[in-house]
């Protein structure tokens, strides 16, 4: 779906080489026609291995209590919440993709909002999974939900950050799953059109709903992405704002800052962005995607990297001054002891933190290195791993040493369970992420469509052909009478 | 539910161009257009069909009524009344502290509710079945179906779409409603061939 009326000579084509809109959809659903590939299974096997090492780690934790973990009184959160914001973090990006960036009308999103929706979809699966399992008796889990009970009836406490965010992350995955699939229907039309075997037929036959490509149905559809758009987007940042309110409501030294929620929106985006180029660099290739997601895509991927990693590094010196502004001594003792100091316990991650979040993405300021695939595949990575250690600093540093001397915890370094777990949910985002890949067209296709003839390489004049041209002439039939 | 079993001559436009003006001249001249199948959005087809704009959003800001409504009567319900709880020596009404669950709820209300109204307006749902005038409305053509009544003379819109520019023309007996279960390769029920 595109919003564009017109678009500007000037910009890079959005889909390369020669396409007309049978070629768009043979490109795109061929891979799901064909029997996957060898390294579709490998991938697929070792995804299902590290998910059922996940369950077996869970059902360790489940049976014999937490106390498999190497969390204690002091490092009550450890791993487990680390895991969890930065699984929440990594779906902001799908959401800002299909709805912020719809809001904005950027043409790029169409070739890769379908696989970063899904990207989000999974991903708060996975983030699900922590706090969940982190209750330790999970079959009370039904607690948290505010319904008529027998025990008083006591309700929840909704004035505790910790509810807010049961209604937050339900609420997220709902409307992400409704965004995500509605935009699949005519996609899934579209495969079961051609599908050639009964079982294909059937499957895609329930899955697209019935779809026509009625002009009333489409008129619908428009207004209902627009709205879901217009309401996912203050919804995706009110997410990662709640997950900041867990800690910032607290009086723990660390974390009482007013920063937090746009210092964790903005962390949540550039870690997003991050796993959403290190997938769709192997989706490319894997699935021959090159003229959709193009270099173009790659390298407004990066600018926004390179935005958001700076607005974290500006959170970063801002809390670090702030600390020692504010004048209160176990605020400054947890900056500058916990986490400033190299030689602390824990000083080590929080270089590191820098390192991978501050220093690295500003390699992006240079278009070559945006622009270069393999650069920026490691430094998606990279910017994972910065923003993982990002939430270990958050946890662990500032509950490290309380108030008590006497309370402050020995070293903690997970048990294998936990790390396992942790494990378990890349098994779980692989696993969904493969067979979604294999059974679901990861490219909009009807959204490229809409978009090919503003923005496709053979129907854009070529740039060469404006240099040449008569200054006057350009004027006239480009600027002032668009011929579109 | 059937909506009824009816003649239509169809055309079939590879090029949205062509579309536009075709839609004009079929309109101008008294036929009436059933639907246009499209493979994307095209924008303005709506309002060269004469379709009117749709409400749905109206629906949605209902249904976020609807949801922040709930929210707050809810908690103040809970809170002031059915079992007040002293949470720090806060006022029972705290209602600073309700907004995250209130927003999330207005959204929620709002993007479910628009959902459903859009699969129920649309008769989208599973196992769902309809006629669908030609394969590759889904993949690369743009499908104008006109419904033929009595007086219609079916050689004449043919020849019209013709000089319209369509593709490839045709005329389809089909079912204009939705249906679940099988229908055969003409695409006409089991259910009317066989009389039950």
């Amino acid at each position: 779906m595109s919003l564009l009326k017109y678009e500007s000579q000037l910009r890079e084509p959005l889909v390369d080489g020669n396409k007309d809109y049978h070629q768009v959809t043979e490109d795109i659903i061929r891979p799901i026609e064909m029997k996957p590939s060898r390294l579709w299974y490998i991938g697929f096997y070792i995804s299902v291995a590290l998910l059922l090492f996940g369950v077996y780690s869970v059902y360790r934790e489940v049976t014999y209590g937490i106390g498999q973990w190497n969390v204690n009184k002091t490092i009550g959160w450890g791993w487990d919440i680390t895991n969890f914001v930065w699984w929440v973090g990594i779906g902001h990006a799908g959401t800002l993709i299909s709805a912020i960036l719809l809001l904005f009308r950027q043409g790029w999103r169409t070739g890769v909002n379908r696989a970063a929706e899904a990207m989000t979809i999974f991903a708060v699966m996975c983030a699900g999974q922590f706090p969940i399992w982190h209750m330790g008796r999970v079959w009370m889990a039904f607690f948290v939900l505010p319904y008529p009970n027998s025990r008083g009836p006591l309700w929840v406490n909704f004035n505790s950050p910790l509810l807010w965010d049961v209604f937050a992350i339900s609420t997220y995955f709902t409307v992400s799953l409704l965004f995500w699939y509605s935009g699949l229907l005519p996609d899934l039309a579209t495969v079961r059109d051609r599908a050639k075997t009964k079982f294909r037929k059937m499957f895609y036959g329930v899955a697209s709903f019935g779809w026509s490509g009625s002009t009333k149905h489409w008129q619908r559809h428009e207004s209902l992405s627009l709205v879901l758009a217009g309401l996912s987007t203050p919804l995706v940042l009110s997410v990662h704002t709640i997950v900041s309110f867990d800690f910032a409501t607290s009086i723990v030294p660390g974390w009482h800052t007013t920063i937090f929620p746009p210092y964790f929106v903005a962390g949540a985006i550039f870690s997003g962005f991050a796993m959403v180029q290190t997938l769709m660099i192997v989706v490319r290739k894997v699935l021959n995607l090159q003229d959709y997601i193009t270099i173009g895509h790659i390298e407004a991927m990066n600018k926004v990297i390179v935005l958001t990693g700076s607005i974290v590094g500006c959170a970063y010196l801002t809390e670090l001054f702030i600390a020692w502004y504010g004048q209160n001594p176990y605020e400054w003792y947890a900056f500058k002891e916990n986490r400033a100091n190299l030689f602390s316990p824990y000083g080590w991650s929080y270089w590191l933190m820098m390192f991978c979040n501050v220093v690295s993405p500003q390699l992006f300021w240079s278009r070559k290195l945006r622009r270069n695939i393999t650069v920026t595949f490691f430094m998606s990575i990279i910017v994972n791993i910065g923003m993982w250690f990002e939430r270990f600093v958050i946890i662990v540093t500032s509950v490290y040493r309380d108030y008590l001397p006497s309370s402050w915890s020995t070293y903690y370094s997970p048990s294998i369970w936990e790390i396992g777990f942790y494990l378990g949910t890349f098994g779980l985002f692989f696993t969904c992420f493969f067979l979604f890949a294999k059974y679901f067209p990861v490219i909009a296709v009807a959204e490229i469509k809409a978009i090919l003839k503003t923005s496709g390489e053979n129907y854009k004049v070529k740039m060469t052909d404006i240099e040449k041209a008569d200054a006057e002439k350009f004027y006239i039939e480009e600027v002032a009478h668009p011929h579109h | 539910m059937a909506g009824g079993i009816k003649k239509f001559v169809v055309g079939s436009f590879d090029d949205e161009k062509v579309l536009f003006p075709a839609v004009k001249n079929v309109r101008k001249a008294g036929y009436k257009i059933h639907d246009v199948y499209t493979p994307f959005p095209v924008h303005g087809l709506d309002h060269a069909m004469g379709i009117r704009e749709t409400s749905l959003h109206t629906a949605g800001f209902i249904y976020a009524i609807t949801g922040t409504t709930t929210a707050l009567t809810f908690m103040s319900w809970v809170f002031t009344k059915d079992w007040p709880l002293n949470i720090g020596g806060k006022p029972n009404f705290a209602l600073p502290a309700w907004i995250p669950i209130t927003f999330e709820l207005t959204v929620l209300f709002s993007a479910v509710g628009m959902v459903l109204t859009f699969c129920y307006l649309c008769n989208l749902a599973p196992f769902v079945k309809k006629h669908h005038f030609h394969p590759r409305a889904t993949d690369d053509l743009f499908v104008m179906a006109i419904e033929c009544t009595d007086k219609t003379n079916d050689a004449e819109v043919q020849a019209f779409l013709q000089s319209a520019g369509a593709q490839e023309i045709n005329v389809q007996v089909a079912e204009t409603g939705w249906w679940i279960g099988r229908y055969h390769k003409e695409q006409k029920l089991y259910k009317e061939e066989k009389g039950y």
